[in-house]
C-alpha cells in the first residue's frame, strides 16, 4: 500500500491547469523528487498534497484515506517551505519545538526532543540563538529540524536548498539523503536542479505543464529520457530529427550507430557530448571549432558540421583538457553507440 | 467581517439615517425641497463659504509650517529629536477643548498676548487657523515625514551622479515620491479642519461658525431638525467626495517606492542652510505647539492669591451658588477614565477585526469598505450624538438610560485610527509564516495566535492608544450623550468655559491641564513602545 496515493489531481489558476490531471505514487520509506522548470506545477502539486491549495479535481489519499475535507493542520504532513518561513519572532528552539506544542506534547518531552534534532541536523546548542543571526544553511537546517521534530508521516521539501551556494549544497544534499535513508522517512521534494534531484532520490518525477513527463530512478531518467523535453531539461543539446532503422540512425550529421533494440521509424535522437569523439579532419563529420568552454575536469567544445551536414544543428563535445582544439581549427568527429539515445516522444 | 459591518449599521449608519429622516421627512414623505430653502438662506451660505475657505487656508498654512518640519525630523540628527517627536504628537490626540481652551489662554483676553503686548485675536479668524495649524502638524510631520525617512538617499545621489544639480535632483526624485503623501496628509488636514467643532465653538465666538458648530446650534440651541438634516447631508457629501479622493491617493501611494532602514537616512545638519532650517523649525514648533500648552498649564496654576493649586482644589467640591454641575468636576476624570477605556476595547475589537478582514480579501468592494470605515472621522459628532438619542431609544435597542451608550460613540471614532495602524502591519506579515503554523499542525485560530498575534501586539498596543486618547477628547457626541451627573472631561471644560467668572475659567484650565497630562502620558507611553518598532500607521 502506497503511504500517499495522487489519483488524477488537477489544480486550476483561471482557465490554466497548473497541476493537470496527475496520478502518483510514493511508497513507504521512498524518497521520490519532482523535477521540472520554473512552472511545471511541482509546488503546486505539494501545495495540493498539504492542503494549503484544494485541487479542483481528483483524489489526494494518504495511508488509503480521502484528505479531501482534511484542514492542512490534521493531514499530519511536514513541508518545508523554499525560503524556509521561520517564525522570526521565536528563537531557535521556539521554532523547532513549533509543531510539538501545537501537538501537545509536554514541555520536558518537548526539550529532550529539540535538544536532539538539533544535533542531528548539527546545530548542537543552538536553542537560544535568534533566528536573524543564522546563515542561510543554519536557517535550513533549522527548517528541517522544525518540519521533522512533530514526525510527520509525509515530509515535503519545496526547493529545500535553492538559495544555498554550490559548494553548502553539494554537502548538505549528502547529509540529508544519508538522514532520511537513517530516518526511514518518507520525501516528497520539489527542485530545478537536476543534479539535487539525482543525489538525492530513489525515484525521480519529471513534470512539464502540469503532467508527468517521466519517472523513474535516476539512473534510468539519466540514461533513457523519455522525450526530448526530458533530455534538454537534463541539460543535453546534441538533439536531431532521425531516421533509426535496425541499428543506425540517419541524422543531418549522417550516419550514426545507436544502441540494439533502439525503437525504430522517424525519432529525435540524443547523442550525449561523452559520445561525440574528435578525430583527424580526414575521419569522420568534418566540422570547425565555434567556441571552447572551460568545464574544470573537461572542455566542452562548440562544434559547427562543415559540407556536407552544414544545415545540421550544432555539436556539444566533450574532451580532455590537453586535446581540445582551439577556436576556429578544424575537426572531425565519430559517434559511440553506447551514448546514443533514441527519444520516444516530444 | 460580519462584526464590523453590523457595528456601523446600527451604531453609525441607523442613528444618522434616523436623525436625517427626522428632519427631511413630514407625514411619510421626503422633503427634498428643503435643500433649496436652507441653501438659499444667505446665513447659511455665510457658514458655507466660512467652512470651506478656513479648511484650504488651515491646509496651506499647516503645510507651509509643518512640510520643513517633516523634513527635519525625517532626515537630520540632533539631540532631543525622540522627545521632540513625541512633544509634537501630543497636539493631536489633545482634545479639541483643551487646544480650545490654550489658544484661548494664549490669544484670549487676558491672555498672555494681551497682558505683554496689548494682542487680542480671540475675535479673529487667526486664533482658529492657528490652532488648527497646531492641531494638524503631526500629521503631516508623520505621514509625509515617515515615508521622508524611508526614502533611500542613494535614489537622488543617482540622479546627482547623471548630472542634476542639487534643487534638480529633489525636485524630479524626492518630491515625485513625496507627492502622494503630501497630498493624503493635505486631504486628512483638510477633513479634519473641515469638520472641526470644538476649536471653532471655543474661538470663533458668535461671527465664526463651521458647519458643524452651526448643525449644533440648529439642532441643540434652535431645534431647527430640518436645517440640521440638510446641513447633515452636505457635510456628508462633502467630506464623501474628500474620502473617495484620499482612496485613491493611498492607493497610488501603495506603488513600489525603494524603501530603507529610517534609521540610516538621517544625518546631523551640515551647512548653515541645514542649521537654520533646524533652528526655524525648532522655534516655530516651541512657539506654535508648546507655547499653547505652557499657558495652559501657566493658566491653571495662576490663582487670585498667586501661583498655587487653588483651581485644582475648586475641582473637588461642588459649587454651592448652583454651578454648571451636580457632582464636584473632578468626578469627571473618572468618567472620562472608564468611559475611554470601555471605548478603547470596542474600537480596538472592531478595528481589529475590520483590518484583518481587509487583510485577507481584495477587490473593490474591499477597498470601499476601507474608505467607509473612515466616514466616522467626516460625519458631523454632533449628528452622531444626537441620532444616538433619537435612534436607540426603544426596544429592541433602549439604550438611552444605559452607560454603554458614551463608549459608543467614543468608539466610532477610535475604530478609523484602529483600522489605519493595523493594516499596514497585518499586511505586512507573509501569508506563508501562517501556513507554515498550519502545516506545523496548528489550527487557524491557533496560528492567527501564534503568528499575527506577536507581531502585530506592538501595533494593537499603540492603535489602542490612539483609541484611547481620541475617545478621551471626543466632544461633538459626547456632549449630547453624556448624562449631567456624569459629564467627562471635555464636556466638563466646555461647560466651565461657557460661565463667567475668574472661578470658573481657572478650573476649565485645570480640568485641561489634567486631561492634557492624561493624554500625554498615554502618547509617551506609546513612543517608548513605537522606538524599537520599524512598522507603524500614518498618523
Amino acid at each position: 500500500m502506497p503511504l500517499l496515493r495522487l489519483d488524477g489531481v488537477t489544480v486550476r489558476f483561471g482557465g490554466r491547469a497548473a497541476v493537470d490531471a496527475v496520478d502518483l505514487e510514493v511508497a513507504r520509506h521512498e524518497v521520490v523528487c519532482l523535477l521540472g522548470p520554473s512552472g511545471s506545477g511541482k509546488s503546486t502539486l505539494l501545495r495540493a498534497v498539504a492542503g494549503l491549495q484544494p485541487a479542483d479535481a481528483g483524489r489526494v489519499l494518504l495511508g488509503d484515506a480521502d484528505q479531501a475535507g482534511v484542514p492542512v493542520h490534521r493531514r499530519g504532513v511536514g513541508l518545508m517551505f523554499q525560503d524556509h518561513q521561520l517564525f522570526p519572532q521565536r528563537d531557535v528552539a521556539g521554532n523547532v519545538a513549533f509543531g510539538l506544542r501545537m501537538h501537545k506534547v509536554a514541555r520536558r518531552e518537548r526539550d529532550r526532543r529539540v535538544a536532539e534534532l538539533l544535533d542531528l541536523v548539527g546545530l548542537p546548542g543552538a536553542q537560544r540563538r535568534a533566528v536573524a543571526s543564522l546563515s542561510g544553511g543554519e536557517q535550513q537546517r533549522v527548517a528541517l529540524a522544525r518540519a521533522l521534530a512533530p514526525e510527520p508521516r509525509l515530509l515535503m521539501l519545496d526547493e529545500p536548498l535553492g538559495q544555498l551556494d554550490r559548494g553548502l549544497r553539494e554537502r548538505l544534499v549528502v547529509e540529508l539523503r544519508d538522514l532520511f535513508g537513517r530516518l526511514g522517512t518518507t520525501v516528497l521534494a520539489v527542485t530545478h536542479d537536476q543534479g539535487e534531484a539525482f543525489a538525492l532520490a530513489d525515484r525521480v518525477v519529471v513534470m512539464r505543464d502540469g503532467r508527468i513527463a517521466q519517472t523513474g530512478t535516476p539512473l534510468e531518467v539519466w540514461q533513457r529520457p523519455a522525450s526530448a523535453f526530458v533530455a534538454r531539461f537534463l541539460g543535453f543539446d546534441n538533439i536531431v530529427d532521425a531516421t533509426v532503422s535496425g541499428a543506425a540512425a540517419d541524422t543531418p550529421w549522417g550516419k550514426i550507430p545507436v544502441p540494439d533494440g533502439s525503437p525504430q521509424g522517424a525519432r529525435k535522437l540524443l547523442v550525449r557530448p561523452a559520445g561525440v569523439r574528435l578525430v583527424p579532419p580526414a575521419e569522420g563529420l568534418r566540422c570547425t571549432v565555434e567556441a571552447r568552454t572551460f568545464r574544470g575536469t573537461h572542455v566542452a567544445v562548440l562544434l559547427r558540421p562543415r559540407m556536407p551536414a552544414a544545415d545540421g544543428p550544432p555539436l556539444e563535445a566533450e574532451c580532455p583538457l590537453r586535446d581540445a582544439p582551439a577556436t576556429g581549427a578544424e575537426t572531425g568527429v565519430v559517434f559511440s553507440a553506447e551514448e546514443a539515445v533514441v527519444l520516444e516522444g516530444e | 467581517m460580519a462584526g464590523p459591518v453590523a457595528f456601523f449599521a446600527v451604531f453609525f449608519a441607523y442613528p444618522v439615517a434616523a436623525i436625517v429622516a427626522r428632519g427631511l421627512k413630514t407625514g411619510g414623505n421626503w422633503q427634498f425641497g428643503r435643500f433649496g430653502e436652507v441653501l438659499a438662506r444667505s446665513d447659511i451660505q455665510h457658514v458655507l463659504w466660512f467652512t470651506t475657505w478656513q479648511a484650504l487656508a488651515s491646509t496651506a498654512l499647516t503645510l507651509l509650517l509643518a512640510l520643513p518640519g517633516a523634513y527635519v525630523f525625517a532626515r537630520l540628527d540632533f539631540p532631543g529629536k525622540q522627545l521632540l517627536r513625541a512633544a509634537v504628537t501630543v497636539p493631536f490626540v489633545l482634545p479639541t477643548v483643551v487646544v480650545g481652551s490654550a489658544f484661548l489662554a494664549l490669544l484670549g483676553r487676558g491672555g498672555l498676548l494681551d497682558e505683554a503686548l496689548g494682542l487680542r485675536l480671540d475675535t479673529t479668524v487667526w486664533a482658529i487657523l492657528l490652532a488648527h495649524v497646531f492641531f494638524n502638524y503631526a500629521v503631516v510631520v508623520r505621514t509625509v515625514g515617515g515615508l521622508w525617512a524611508q526614502l533611500d538617499p542613494r535614489q537622488e545621489e543617482a540622479a546627482r551622479v547623471l548630472g542634476a544639480g542639487r534643487f534638480d535632483a529633489w525636485r524630479r526624485v524626492t518630491l515625485p515620491a513625496l507627492t502622494p503623501a503630501v497630498a493624503a496628509a493635505a486631504l486628512m488636514v483638510f477633513l479634519f479642519t473641515f469638520t472641526s467643532f470644538g476649536v471653532v465653538q471655543i474661538l470663533g465666538g458668535p461671527a465664526f461658525a463651521t458647519l458643524e458648530v452651526e448643525i449644533y446650534r440648529q439642532t441643540a440651541q434652535l431645534l431647527d431638525l430640518p436645517t440640521a438634516a440638510v446641513l447633515t447631508m452636505l457635510q456628508f457629501l462633502a467630506v464623501g467626495a474628500v474620502l473617495a479622493v484620499h482612496a485613491r491617493t493611498v492607493r497610488r501611494r501603495e506603488s513600489a517606492l525603494r524603501l530603507t532602514d529610517p534609521a540610516r537616512t538621517a544625518r546631523r545638519p551640515r551647512g548653515a542652510g541645514q542649521w537654520a532650517l533646524l533652528g526655524g523649525v525648532l522655534a516655530s514648533v516651541a512657539a506654535l505647539l508648546l507655547t499653547p500648552l505652557a499657558v495652559l498649564v501657566e493658566r491653571s496654576l495662576d490663582g487670585p492669591g498667586g501661583y498655587g493649586l487653588h483651581y485644582y482644589r475648586a475641582l473637588t467640591t461642588l459649587d454651592a451658588r448652583g454651578g454648571a454641575f451636580l457632582v464636584p468636576p473632578i468626578e469627571a476624570v473618572w468618567n472620562s477614565l472608564e468611559y475611554a477605556l470601555a471605548a478603547t476595547a470596542i474600537a480596538v475589537a472592531v478595528g481589529g477585526l475590520a483590518a484583518a478582514a481587509l487583510t485577507r480579501r481584495a477587490g473593490r468592494l474591499v477597498r470601499g469598505l476601507d474608505a467607509l470605515l473612515m466616514l466616522p472621522l467626516g460625519v458631523s459628532a454632533v449628528t452622531v450624538g444626537f441620532g444616538f438619542l433619537i435612534a436607540l431609544d426603544e426596544p429592541p435597542l433602549d439604550l438611552r438610560a444605559s452607560w454603554i451608550l458614551v463608549p459608543l460613540a467614543q468608539a466610532l471614532v477610535g475604530v478609523p485610527f484602529v483600522v489605519r495602524i493595523m493594516l499596514p502591519v497585518l499586511r505586512a506579515v507573509d501569508e506563508r509564516l501562517r501556513e507554515a503554523a498550519a502545516v506545523l499542525g496548528a489550527s487557524p485560530l491557533r496560528a492567527w495566535r501564534e503568528v499575527d498575534f506577536p507581531l502585530v501586539r506592538r501595533a494593537l498596543l499603540i492603535a489602542a492608544g490612539f483609541a484611547f486618547a481620541v475617545s478621551l477628547g471626543e466632544f461633538g457626541a459626547t456632549v449630547f450623550i453624556a448624562r449631567p451627573d456624569r459629564p467627562t472631561l471635555p464636556v466638563a471644560v466646555a461647560r466651565l468655559l461657557g460661565r463667567p467668572g475668574e472661578l470658573n475659567y481657572g478650573q476649565a484650565m485645570a480640568l485641561s491641564t489634567i486631561l492634557m497630562a492624561v493624554c500625554a502620558a498615554a502618547l509617551l507611553l506609546l513612543e517608548r513602545v513605537r522606538g524599537s518598532s520599524k512598522t507603524s500607521g500614518e498618523f
